[in-house]
């Protein structure tokens, strides 16, 4: 009896999904496929505009490419911009994003590390002052900080961008919720034992263990300071120090005399949206998004 | 047992440390500034002294919470963020679900593919994606007006009064959809398979299954991606305030963020514009727990009252 059960189990399986691709697999398919159309579209549409000389926007087909050397015309023409801007801002956004990312991680490992594998007096107090932050919206404490920072004389630098980007509720939460599961309390306690310091305890045993949700934390971050535009609006307004949101923002408020800035705009999009589109793909295998899922059960 | 003592203290300290950064931080970068935004809310600079006197920052009250309630073009403005909220929140949900719920389905093919594509908007800035819908929905380089004009129909109208709150909730939903769906697609794949193969034995269609099990299942999912895209609903600015340079419907005081903004840093009423940061978060933060609420209700009423 046990042995037969779950033998026909598995064929009710094996057969059920077979025969319902056969038969109704078309309307499902059909509907993701207009999901991915609708998202791609926009990028389709750029990568066809970016083709286009200036002249060629507004008088041709939208979504038909064009070989008449338009699109190294754009390309040449955006890197000449205001003394080569676009270059600038792309390694601003990548200093704000990777080092925002990597100071939020570090430190939302620290103390995701000692919310889950620590009992000690103000545990909840301390939890519960961490996680307002979730709920207060970002947006509302950008001029504040702007105030204070420069109050302090450091808006308008790097600092103003990256200091705000280095802490992260959420991450602090997502990081405590999968580091309880990740990190066993025997390997903690045998590491003791052993005479291992705490902080040796927490880089050398508890890290590794932490990894694959700390790259998902760092990600989740990354793209958050990528995407942002109101703090680094807020912040700076020398154009290099501006991040590529900013920078495509002010290119297109100076830009409704100068004739070619649309195509210069459109290729520049494309130029940043592609690579990171591309890293996202690259490392689509280290994104853990069940943690989020996961966490709630927490 | 001196050595003893010494790690006893160092565990009881370590866990202190290891939290200081987080504290440090959060308290210099969150708790002061929200401090200090409830603070200037409530004071204002006065001149006292007659003639050329000094100026002051004395206490007022609410005196900058009534008077930025009572401008004329708050209203409005919350209106549109309304309207907005009312198109973008639903249709992000409902488009997350549907492709989540067909991703986990048996029948459907290419879902690596869609799944992926779907993902992509995510990777794109607000105002990156705001410049690109814009532009296709500038009259000369949209490919709707071209489509339209092939078939013969009026051409649509994106950037005027009439649908520019739709133009907008579509290019957040466009941003917003890919990054729900995957959150509620790996919840649905944590789900046990058994579940489901009892369900099928029992005769259970695919659309049943998908609605009667798996929907009210990943309920905790839904809350939590509902109260992250409620709170970015209200919180939108950088998708209109990128479209104000391709549409002429959009003014300075178009959302209640670019009100604060404005007032913030155009016209340097840094009062009235903390007062407005405070009643937006206090309407967010309302929105959100009336949210939690609702859905707590709904989804886990029934267990805990008995």
């Amino acid at each position: 009896m046990t042995t037969t059960l779950p033998r026909t189990g598995d064929r009710v399986v094996a057969v059920a999904p077979a025969r319902a691709r056969t038969s109704s697999g078309i309307l499902p398919t059909a509907i993701l496929l207009i999901g991915a159309a609708y998202c791609l579209l926009p990028v389709y549409w750029l990568i066809s505009a970016a083709t286009k000389r200036p002249d060629e926007l507004f008088s041709t087909f939208s979504l038909a490419p064009s070989f008449n050397g338009g699109f190294i015309d754009n390309l040449v023409g955006l890197s000449q911009y205001a003394g080569g801007a676009f270059w600038q801002w792309c390694l601003n956004s990548l200093i704000y994003a990777g080092g925002g990312a990597v100071a939020a991680t570090a430190v939302a490992a620290l103390a995701g590390f000692a919310l889950a594998k620590y009992e000690f007096p103000g545990k909840r107090l301390v939890f519960g002052y961490l996680l307002v932050g979730v709920l207060v919206p970002g947006v509302i404490v950008a001029i504040p900080q702007y105030l204070l920072l420069s109050q302090l004389g450091l808006a308008g630098t790097r600092w103003s961008i990256l200091l705000p980007a280095m802490i992260s509720p959420f991450s602090i939460y997502l990081t405590r919720v999968f580091t309880a599961g990740a990190v066993s309390d025997e390997v903690i306690e045998s590491a003791r034992l052993d005479g291992a310091r705490e902080f040796r305890l927490f880089r050398s045993v508890a890290l590794p263990m932490m990894a694959p949700g700390l790259i998902t934390v760092f990600l989740l971050q990354f793209v958050g300071i990528w995407n942002n535009f109101l703090l680094p609006f807020i912040m700076v307004t020398r154009s290099d120090m501006m991040p590529l949101t900013v920078g495509f923002y002010s290119m297109m408020n100076q830009g409704s005399d100068q004739t070619n800035v649309y195509s210069f705009v459109i290729m520049g999009c494309l130029l940043a949206v592609v690579p990171l589109i591309a890293l996202f793909l690259f490392l689509q295998r280290y994104w853990r998004l069940d943690l989020i899922s996961g966490s709630l059960k927490g | 047992m001196t050595s003893l003592t010494s790690r006893r203290s160092r565990l009881r300290l370590a866990p202190y440390l290891f939290l200081a950064p987080a504290l440090i931080l959060a308290t210099a970068l969150l708790t002061v500034p929200i401090g200090y935004t409830v603070w200037r809310s409530l004071h204002a600079t006065r001149i006292t002294g007659g003639g050329l006197g000094v100026a002051e920052e004395v206490f007022v009250g609410i005196e900058n919470y009534v008077r930025v309630l009572g401008r004329a073009d708050l209203l409005p403005s919350f209106g549109r963020l309304l309207g907005f909220a009312v198109i973008f929140v639903p249709t992000a949900m409902v488009l997350a679900l549907v492709f989540a719920l067909l991703l986990d389905n048996v029948s459907s093919r290419l879902t690596r593919f869609s799944r992926i594509s779907i993902f992509v908007p995510y990777a794109v800035p607000g105002v990156i994606a705001a410049l690109m819908w814009g532009f296709m929905y500038l009259p000369g380089v949209s490919p709707f007006h071209d489509v339209a004009a092939a078939l013969g129909l009026p051409r649509p109208d994106f950037l005027g009064h009439s649908g520019i709150i739709a133009s907008i909730a579509n290019i957040a939903i466009w941003g917003a959809v890919g990054f729900n769906m995957v959150i509620l697609y790996t919840a649905l794949r944590g789900l046990p398979n058994e579940l489901y193969d009892a369900a099928r034995i029992d005769g259970c269609s695919e659309w049943q299954l998908a609605i009667r099990i798996k929907v009210p299942l990943v309920v905790p999912g839904l809350i939590l991606t509902g109260m992250f895209t409620v709170i970015g609903a209200l919180q939108v600015f950088s998708e209109p305030n990128t479209m104000v340079t391709l549409s002429t419907a959009i003014g300075s005081d178009w959302v209640p963020m670019m009100v604060v903004y404005r007032d913030a840093f155009i016209t340097n009423d840094l009062y009235g514009a903390s007062a407005l940061a405070i009643i937006i978060t206090v309407v967010t933060l309302a929105a959100s727990f009336l949210l939690l609420g609702i859905a707590q209700r709904r989804a886990f009423g029934s267990e805990s009252r008995s």
